[in-house]
């Protein structure tokens, strides 16, 4: 097979094919390896001939069988360099491996390279990187979202079949969107946080970004699971099903008003693609009804709080002392502390971390972090109003399709609104997926781009969810493929 | 040293940290270490690489849940970890993982002083300072040796109901018996596995107001902390006699001049920015945990005081030395137990005072006293109090088996019968002696037949010479009164 026709795959195609000898996973991983990165999706890959030697473990057996997957630079890699898109942790090798990351390896999956992404997790456009942006593969011009931009890039692009990503407030599901792939966030606590670099971590959680939702599923059953490393894991109870569902027939979809179409912000093409899946919904036998949620106006407040003020604790550490950068001519202790700090982190970082600070000091805890945990307990009751009446909540994944590179940087508020729709879910802590549901014209137009649908289910409802996710796909039968693809010229 | 505070009265409360006996650290797998080559105990949590995340000790739970139920306090259905956020090179995480709003155990009581809350944390790393100031503070550099990060602790804080600074020493070595009974810690003070600060501020006696309190640290034995709290009140009697305020602040003691230098306000004013810690779940105890703890608690220092007082008849300041001291305490009940007539109260008697000064003697001045590695077995000891209850040896001769015991051990009975020291039991043979005595000295005879009693002490004297002090004292007062015709 040539080069082109190796990574057409899907994973889960790709996995039958190795399974029954048709094709070999050293190749496989070659013919990734092979492809040019126009993007700057990899911040370190593999080289072609790696795939028993890139420091991931035995060769290629596991339900896996030697399958290549991208990993976003947020989790941790014994022996190859992580850096979480920071300058502050430039050089920085892990002595240890990611429970995930280790969980999918030892089920035979390969290393093809370490993606880009938003410094620290914090961002919506991959632009916050120190090492540059990534290029979306559908319009160069334009950014892949963020902020495991690197890793939908490189799977939507043919430079991996699958990838790692992480989200916090949309950080898989917004990009996943942007570049026509699957994105799956998980219920918090179904995949285990131990060595994935904290940004905030009780909204932290591991995700596949895949090109079919059979992928999203393949990868999430290995993923999946309590780890005694993470207190706060529990995995997903009876695992996870292959999808296989063909209808929705007796399922209640809810689509609520305040994340819906008529939102403030949404473009005009997203609204319509979105449209034509609510009604492709009720073509496979759905029922779709309005529904509220009226305490997620609030979630991005309340995100904004809550998520910066663990950061400013999570991203403490990084003060030159142990590991990572440590400015050499610092003189004192605070002036190690200060330039360290002020030279490692870029300005989003830095302006979180202020946020974050000024939100959990002394007398102005109560009116920030405190009321902003109340929004977040208000917002996780409405969800479950909500699922006392749907099986699944429908909404569009991200309000616009993707933006121009500089075009929002220096807005930091339009910026964080990408996430209007994505983060009320991750504030509850429940699942959802985005999927591809067509190619719409930005407002003021332009070339087609992907629009993605974000589906929501209750907690640990991931099988079902993923079930539902995978008849709407098959209905929607989006097969587009960016230009970029394969390294050809976007 | 409850000293004359000139109309003012002490209110002190304590702030104890205590080194916990696990195996490994209160968040990773790494095991405790003493004394090991820097930096050997560490991994990805404990150094706080990027992605790790803490995981609770068990073991420490359990200690922290027996500690608080042996000091009296309600254990929390749900208690929840925080983070306290500070930058210092010895706190890996910028934040260390400790209590705050709703700590493990609270409402609780240790003989006379209520205790505010019990909770679990960690310990930070040590920092070594090379160069002249021995502070980070113009050091040439600092070293950090993370053998001890992440230590388990658990902090107590007492309520301010110590009066003065012996009572806040024996207070703590009743709270450092109590946590060594349960085998909860090593409870050093010397070698940091017991740390105490305290809380002082004075007020007019009989006064119900809080005045301006200091924190007192670096207080690192029983000695130094009596002093430096006495030191502090004397202090603050002075400041508030000649009309000065009394600053809230933080003062260090120097043990090498016993004095308290403040500590520049810089270095503890935090804002230290608490919030709930993500990333570990509340910590609930079941029923079962609660019972288990409870079950596995030993007699503990209090209630064996109750004991030897009440069911041994034993006084209240004997009883306590063996109460308090665990060790010397088992080795009372070893002695008690050993199937000889002797009383408790006559072997208490002799362990907390003759054997005890003896072992004090021999370890010199700062050594330490532990009857059960003396060679003075239990059963010895028991043996001898029997027969000097029995009066087969006098008390004089006693202490002289006891002085020999210290040293080469063995059986009294046999130093009895190999020294000749058994009491003269033949009547006539002391009649002769006494008689002796009389003809000796016949102005003393003298003066005591007019009735000058005093005049006595000669005669026996003259009588223990010459029986190497096996005679019974009231005896030979006795025989002398009737050689003379006084009875």
């Amino acid at each position: 097979m040539s080069i082109r026709e190796l990574i057409e795959l899907s994973a889960a195609e790709a996995l039958r094919r190795i399974t029954a000898g048709e094709i070999s996973a050293a190749e496989l991983f070659d013919a990734y390896a092979a492809v040019p990165d126009e993007l700057n999706a990899y911040l370190w890959r593999a080289e072609p001939g790696a795939a028993d030697g890139n420091g991931a473990g035995a060769g290629a057996e596991g339900p896996l069988a030697g399958l290549p997957l991208a990993v976003k630079d947020i989790f941790c890699t014994e022996g190859i360099a992580t850096t979480a898109g920071s300058r502050i942790l430039e050089g920085y090798v892990p002595p240890y491996t990611a429970t995930s990351v280790q969980r999918v390896t030892d089920a035979g999956a390969r290393i093809l390279g370490k993606t880009n992404m938003d410094e620290f997790a914090m961002g919506s456009s991959n632009e916050n990187s120190a090492f540059g942006p990534v290029l979306n593969p559908w319009d160069k011009a334009r950014v892949p979202g963020g902020s495991s931009g690197g890793s939908a890039a490189a799977v939507a692009a043919g430079l991996a079949p699958w990838a790692l990503g992480t989200d916090t407030g949309g950080s898989i599901r917004q990009p996943a969107a942007l570049c026509g792939i699957v994105g799956l966030k998980p219920t918090y606590g179904a995949i285990s946080r131990y060595g994935m670099i904290a940004f905030a971590s009780s909204l932290d959680q591991c995700g596949p970004l895949t090109r079919t939702v059979t992928d999203a599923a393949l990868l999430l059953r290995e993923l999946q699971g309590r780890d005694d490393r993470d207190s706060t894991s529990v995995g997903i109870e009876g695992g996870v099903e292959l999808p296989s569902r063909e209808d929705l027939r007796g399922l209640r979809f809810g689509v609520p008003r305040e994340l819906g179409p008529e939102a403030e912000g949404i473009e005009a093409g997203v609204r319509e693609v979105f449209e034509r899946t609510l009604r492709r919904i009720e073509e496979l036998g759905g029922e779709l009804d309005e529904c509220e949620l009226p305490h997620s106006r609030h979630g991005i407040s309340a995100y904004y709080v809550i998520a910066p003020a663990e950061a400013s604790a999570n991203l403490a550490r990084y003060d030159g002392v142990r590991y990572g950068m440590r400015d050499p001519d610092a003189r004192d202790l605070t002036g190690m502390y200060e330039r360290t700090r002020g030279r490692g982190f870029g300005a989003e970082v830095k302006r979180r971390i202020m946020l974050g600070t000024y939100a959990l000091s002394s007398g102005y805890y109560e009116a920030y972090y405190g009321q902003a945990q109340r929004v977040r307990t208000k917002i996780a009751e409405d969800f479950r109003a909500a699922f006392e009446r749907f099986d699944f909540l429908v909404t569009p994944t991200a309000p616009t399709v993707a933006f121009e590179l500089g075009s929002k940087t220096d807005d930091p508020l339009a910026m964080y609104l990408n996430d209007y729709c994505t983060v009320p879910v991750s504030l509850a802590g429940i699942p959802a997926i985005s999927i591809p549901g067509g190619l719409a014209q930005p407002d003021g137009g332009g070339p087609e781009l992907p629009v993605g649908v974000q589906v929501i289910s209750p907690a640990f409802t991931e099988s079902k969810l993923l079930d539902a996710a995978y008849a709407l796909e098959q209905a929607i039968g989006f097969d587009a493929r960016p230009p970029g693809f394969g390294g050809g010229e976007a | 040293m409850s000293a004359n505070l000139d109309g003012y009265e002490a209110v002190i409360g304590l702030e104890i940290h205590v080194q916990l006996r696990t195996r490994t650290k209160m968040f990773c797998g790494c095991e405790l270490s003493f004394g090991d080559d820097p930096n050997v105990h560490t991994c990805p949590v404990c150094l706080a690489h990027p992605g790790s995340l803490p995981t609770l000790n068990e073991q420490a739970v359990r200690y922290g849940i027996q500690i608080g139920l042996a000091l009296g306090c309600e254990i929390a259905p749900r208690s929840i970890f925080h983070r306290k956020n500070y930058f210092y090179p010895d706190l890996p995480k910028a934040y260390q993982i400790s209590q705050y709003d709703i700590p493990l155990a609270r409402n609780g009581r240790l003989g006379d002083v209520r205790i505010h809350r019990v909770h679990l944390e960690e310990d930070a790393a040590k920092l070594i300072h090379v160069g002249e100031s021995g502070r980070i503070h113009g050091s040439d550099a600092s070293l950090v040796d993370f053998n001890r990060g992440g230590t388990p602790l658990v902090e107590i804080v007492t309520e301010p109901d110590l009066r003065d600074a012996t009572a806040a020493r024996e207070w703590l070595q009743l709270l450092r018996s109590t946590i060594k009974a349960i085998g909860a810690s090593d409870v050093n003070m010397e070698e940091g596995s017991l740390r105490c600060d305290a809380n002082v501020s004075i007020r007019p006696a009989g006064s119900q107001e809080l005045g301006t309190k200091t924190e007192l640290k670096n207080m690192n034995s029983f000695r130094f902390l009596e002093r430096g709290i006495q030191a502090e009140l004397e202090r603050q009697v002075a400041l508030v006699r000649a009309g000065e305020p009394i600053e809230q602040e933080t003062l260090h003691f120097d043990p090498r001049t016993g004095t308290l230098t403040p500590l520049r306000s810089k270095e503890y004013a935090h804002d230290y920015r608490y919030f709930p810690e993500p990333d570990l779940v509340p910590l609930a105890p079941t029923q079962e945990m609660l019972e288990e703890a409870r079950a596995a608690l030993p007699e503990l220092p209090a209630q064996r005081l109750e004991r030897y007082q009440s069911e041994l008849g034993i006084p209240e300041a004997q009883a306590k030395l063996l109460a308090y001291d665990g060790e010397l305490g088992d080795y009372f009940e070893a002695a008690v137990g050993a199937g000889t007539e002797a009383s408790a109260t006559g072997i208490a008697n002799w362990v907390t005072g003759d054997l005890t000064a003896r072992l004090r003697e021999a370890a010199g001045e700062d050594g330490e006293v532990h009857a059960a590695d003396s060679r003075v077995t239990p059963q010895a000891i028991a043996e001898l109090v029997a027969m000097v209850e029995a009066k087969q040896v006098t008390a004089q001769a006693g202490r002289e088996v006891l002085a020999k015991l210290v040293v080469e051990g063995g059986s009294p009975a046999e130093i009895v019968e190999r020294e000749g020291l058994a009491s003269i039991s033949d009547s006539g043979e002391l009649e002769g002696i006494v008689a002796a005595a009389i003809d000796s000295d016949p102005d003393a005879a003298e003066k005591v037949r007019e009735g000058n009693m005093k005049a006595i002490g000669p005669l026996v004297g003259y009588v223990m010479r010459e029986t190497k002090g096996r005679a019974d004292g009231g005896e030979v007062t006795r025989l002398i009164r009737k050689q003379l015709g006084l009875d």
